[in-house]
């Protein structure tokens, strides 16, 4: 199964507005995402497109978490999240 | 042309038409089943229906907002639609629960869980039941709880409002308040008064009145007057081309024969202070320190608590701020200090109170007031709140002493300590009247209960007299010392213009308020001297009952009618 890793950046952790924007984010793309904190199993990860799975998974800024979906078009929709995990999203 | 009285807590005279709140939405019952005829499938169905309803309504709010309203908003309206939060409903759905049963109690859960991470999740928590109580009211097919939403201003018509409604209340949209319920120093006076909102409350029959009615509210007389005329027309034009004049306050408190009141501000935070300094204030009555601590599982550090108190100090360089330490307790619980299950919390540990039952606290509170007030240019004086002896009073200023703050006070809210005012002022240096408090003790009523509104007010003769023997007691103890000690009214006695006047007569040397109503106090008081105060005192000390009381002092003063206040 296609998997990312990425550092979250911004200032106030993957909660409040960044929560909000990247979960909105994760429902748009045409496959089903999971995150889980790096080194958690696989069968912790929870539904990214889920405000409250993310507010509950509480990952501050600087944690390393791990993203994974599968299908058609998994990468790109992994790349994607990605790149909004590792932008400031309060500064934005 | 109909008349419908209440108690009016709030002046201004306005025109408008009526919106309802709805009635909060009650719980499913435990246990309550799918109905025979529906489906798991069908009831699932109808619940992402509901929540998509919800979400929609919520994001359409979120886009008219702007700043932290409009994040949280769009945070509310993705929760509303939350793949966790339904997939946990739908499970119940398909052990045959109903849909209103099943989301209320995912809702439940998942709010556990966010309050228990504490900090920013646990604020999130009240949101999820918002959303929850919006889901089952959209099920149910009624309106969605809360202030009610429109393009136009109304005159907002409430059983009672809570203090999260302040929160969603917009002063641009909003006229007036009326409630059936509430008593002159309810949430809804309190918050009516801090907007510059008119307001009555304890106006029984107005939830008969139909939603979109044009009515005419008095918020000084208490009155709603159904189909008004061309007389109510006037009276609320005249209103409006006064209020310029009554939002201007000069900064300089005094009676018409020079004699010097103080007009202070009651403040709540920086953001209050800032806005208190801009409207003329001449300091801080009162610093309510609780907005540091609520809505908090832990005590907040010496420096976080220092530096939100020096932000409130800065906003009044060289004037005085007098500031309360934690009043915790009754209507403001905090987990860390009191006990949630006390029968009777008005008369339990509250206050300086749980200082006894978790001492510490209150001695790092004093710790960073020194530190705050030593960094800064402000007169810094601290009093407790709830002290009952002289012992609790002399404890206090030793505390005080210990931390290094030069002005201790104590707040004369227990009858007790109105009554022995000469010994509990002997070792500290001031008094200032919390007439709410005093008011609900001296007339063993319940603030918050409508039925009593009547006894709770602090016209009442006896609320009065404690007064006069408050200051009574002040100058036996500055006569006793060689220190004058002074005596102040912070309490909503002294937003009211007319009673601010009879507490002038009385002795009270400042009076400290929310700043709306800085500037109709101070045009009311420069309109008599102190001889008349002290009269306009003394009638109303001789009033058999608070109802004569206002009323004689009232028709003495013939500005309040002209002013609309």
């Amino acid at each position: 199964m296609p998997e990312r890793t990425a550092t979250i950046a911004s200032r106030s952790g993957l909660h409040a507005r960044p929560a909000a924007l990247f979960a909105e984010a994760a429902g748009e793309q045409p496959v089903e995402v999971t995150i889980a904190k790096v080194g958690e199993p696989e069968d912790d990860a929870v539904d990214a497109a889920s405000i409250l799975s993310l507010m509950t998974l509480g990952a501050e800024r600087g944690d390393v978490v791990v993203l994974r979906a599968e299908g058609d078009g998994a990468d790109a929709a992994l790349d994607a999240l990605v790149t909004l995990l590792e932008t400031d999203l309060d500064a934005v | 042309m109909q008349n419908l009285p209440g108690v009016g807590v709030s002046p201004g005279r306005i025109i408008g038409t009526i919106r309802h709140m709805p009635h909060p939405v009650s719980e499913p019952p435990a246990g309550e089943r799918l109905a025979a005829d529906t489906s798991p499938e069908t009831a699932a169905a109808a619940l992402k229906a509901a929540a998509g309803v919800v979400h929609n309504n919520l994001k359409e709010r979120a886009a008219m907002a702007s700043g932290d309203g409009k994040a949280v908003l769009e945070a509310t309206a993705l929760m509303a639609k939350d793949a966790m939060l339904l997939k946990s409903a739908v499970k119940l759905i398909n052990a045959g629960t109903s849909a209103e049963r099943a989301i209320w109690e995912a809702g439940a859960s998942v709010s556990e869980m966010l309050h228990n991470l504490g900090g920013y999740m646990a604020e999130r928590a009240a949101d999820i039941l918002d959303v929850r109580a919006r889901i089952v009211a959209e099920l149910r097919g009624v309106p969605a709880p809360g202030i009610p939403t429109s393009d136009t201003p109304f005159i907002l018509v409430a059983e009672d409002l809570a203090p999260a409604d302040t929160a969603t209340l917009d002063p641009a949209k909003v006229l007036a308040l009326v409630t059936s319920g509430g008593g002159p120093q309810s949430h809804t006076a309190i918050i009516a008064r801090s907007l510059g909102l008119p307001a009555m409350v304890a106006a029984r029959g107005v939830e008969q009145i139909p939603d979109g009615a044009e009515v005419y509210v008095d918020g000084a007389a208490g009155l709603v007057v159904l189909d008004p005329g061309a007389e109510q027309q006037e009276a609320a034009q005249a209103w409006a081309d006064n209020a310029a004049a009554l939002s201007a306050f000069d900064g300089n408190g005094t009676t018409a024969d020079g004699h010097l009141v103080p007009l202070l501000a009651n403040v709540g935070g920086a953001k209050d202070a800032t806005a208190a300094a801009a409207l003329g204030a001449q300091g801080v009555g009162l610093f309510r320190t609780e907005f540091c601590f609520l809505e908090r599982d832990t005590e907040p550090s010496v420096e976080e608590q220092s530096a939100a108190y020096k932000a409130v100090f800065d906003a009044f360089p060289g004037k005085k701020v007098v500031l309360r330490t934690l009043d915790a307790g009754a209507d403001k619980p905090l987990p860390f200090l009191t006990d949630a299950t006390e029968p009777n919390p008005a008369l339990g540990v509250r206050g300086y109170r749980t200082d006894w039952t978790t001492p510490g606290v209150l001695e790092r509170q004093l710790f960073a007031v020194a530190q705050a007030a030593a960094a800064s240019e402000a007169d810094v004086w601290v009093m407790a709140p709830m002290i009952s002896t002289a012992a609790e009073a002399a404890r206090f200023a030793s505390l005080c002493q210990a931390a290094g703050i030069q002005t201790p006070g104590v707040m004369v809210e227990v009858p007790s300590a109105a009554l022995t005012a000469g010994s509990v002022l002997r070792n500290v240096n001031f008094a200032s009247l919390g007439t709410n408090d005093l008011t609900q003790y001296a007339m063993a009523a319940d603030r918050q209960l409508g039925p009593l509104a009547e006894l709770n007010t602090p016209w009442q003769p006896a609320v009065l007299r404690l007064v006069q023997l408050s200051v009574v007691g002040s100058i036996e103890a500055s006569a006793e010392t060689g220190t004058v000690k002074p005596v102040g009214v912070c309490g909503e006695a002294a937003a009211d213009p007319a009673l601010a006047v009879v507490l002038v007569g009385l002795g009270v040397s400042t009076l400290s308020m929310t700043a709306r109503s800085l500037a109709a106090v101070a045009a009311v008081l420069k309109t008599v001297t102190l001889a008349d105060a002290q009269e306009l005192a003394r009638l109303a000390l001789s009033a058999p009952g608070a109802e004569e009381a206002r009323a004689w002092v009232r028709a003495k003063l013939p500005v309040l009618d002209e002013l609309g206040l």
